[in-house]
């Protein structure tokens, strides 16, 4: 383990974490937790649990992006601003 | 419904890139028992494969390769693969999924038995995890109306 990449990743994810819970706009909300799933996948990776790695880059960042966009397209906004 | 899409550079890239993907899922189911990797992982390759096809090609002509039928057939085979694992050992008077037993009816010895258990596990469980994943994208996407959502 490298402990600056270590900081570097968790110093990422939290950021990511925070910017998919405050943004407004659905989908920027959705690619920035694509954006986490996938710096998580790195930090499982980092720790040496490969298997996890692996779901979290299989389910986190590739199929419920696609299940969240696809949930996005049935909602409508409620202001036109 | 999500429409097929013209444009050429789209269209190619998914014809070279979708065979590449179902290849490697395979690959991870197959060795999901000695690397990283899995059913799970495997089924879940396997399924965003279609879902590029439903981006891709639209819902109409994945719907003609792919049927709901098929999908339903699939869901439940691999729940079938694995729960009679299971019982063909209970049957063979082990516990459930003990899978060394199984060498009393598959022409190996005990350690090679449970390796093929293992592998049977993992193809029940990518079979299952692909087809249920493909139907949730396609009840999502059309908002449950199959075929006139969108």
């Amino acid at each position: 383990m490298i402990w600056q990449l270590d900081i570097i990743l968790l110093l990422l994810v939290v950021i990511c974490a925070a910017a998919a819970i405050t943004v407004k706009n659905l989908f920027s909300a959705t690619v920035l937790f694509g954006a986490f799933s996938f710096l998580m996948c790195m930090l499982w990776t980092e720790m040496g649990a490969v298997d996890v790695a692996f779901t979290e880059a299989a389910v986190g960042a590739g199929v419920s992006t696609a299940f969240f966009i696809a949930a996005i397209y049935q909602t409508s906004r409620r202001s036109k601003d | 419904m999500i429409q097929r899409t013209e444009n050429i550079i789209i269209r190619t890239i998914c014809r070279i890139l979708i065979p590449a993907i179902q290849l490697f899922g395979l690959y991870v189911i197959a060795h999901g028992h000695g690397s990283p990797g899995g059913g799970f992982q495997g089924g879940c390759i396997l399924a965003a494969s279609f879902i590029l096809m439903v981006i891709a090609l639209g819902l109409e002509e994945t719907k003609r390769r792919f049927t709901e039928k098929l999908n339903n057939i699939f869901s439940s085979l691999g729940v079938f693969v694995y729960a009679w694992t299971g019982w063909m050992c209970l049957l063979l008077g082990a516990n459930f999924l003990d899978y060394s037993v199984l060498s009393a009816i598959l022409p190996a010895d005990p350690i090679k038995a449970r390796y093929l258990g293992m592998f049977s596990i993992e193809v029940g469980v990518g079979i299952t995890v692909m087809a249920v994943m493909v139907s949730l994208f396609i009840d999502l996407v059309t908002g449950g109306k199959h075929g006139e959502g969108l």
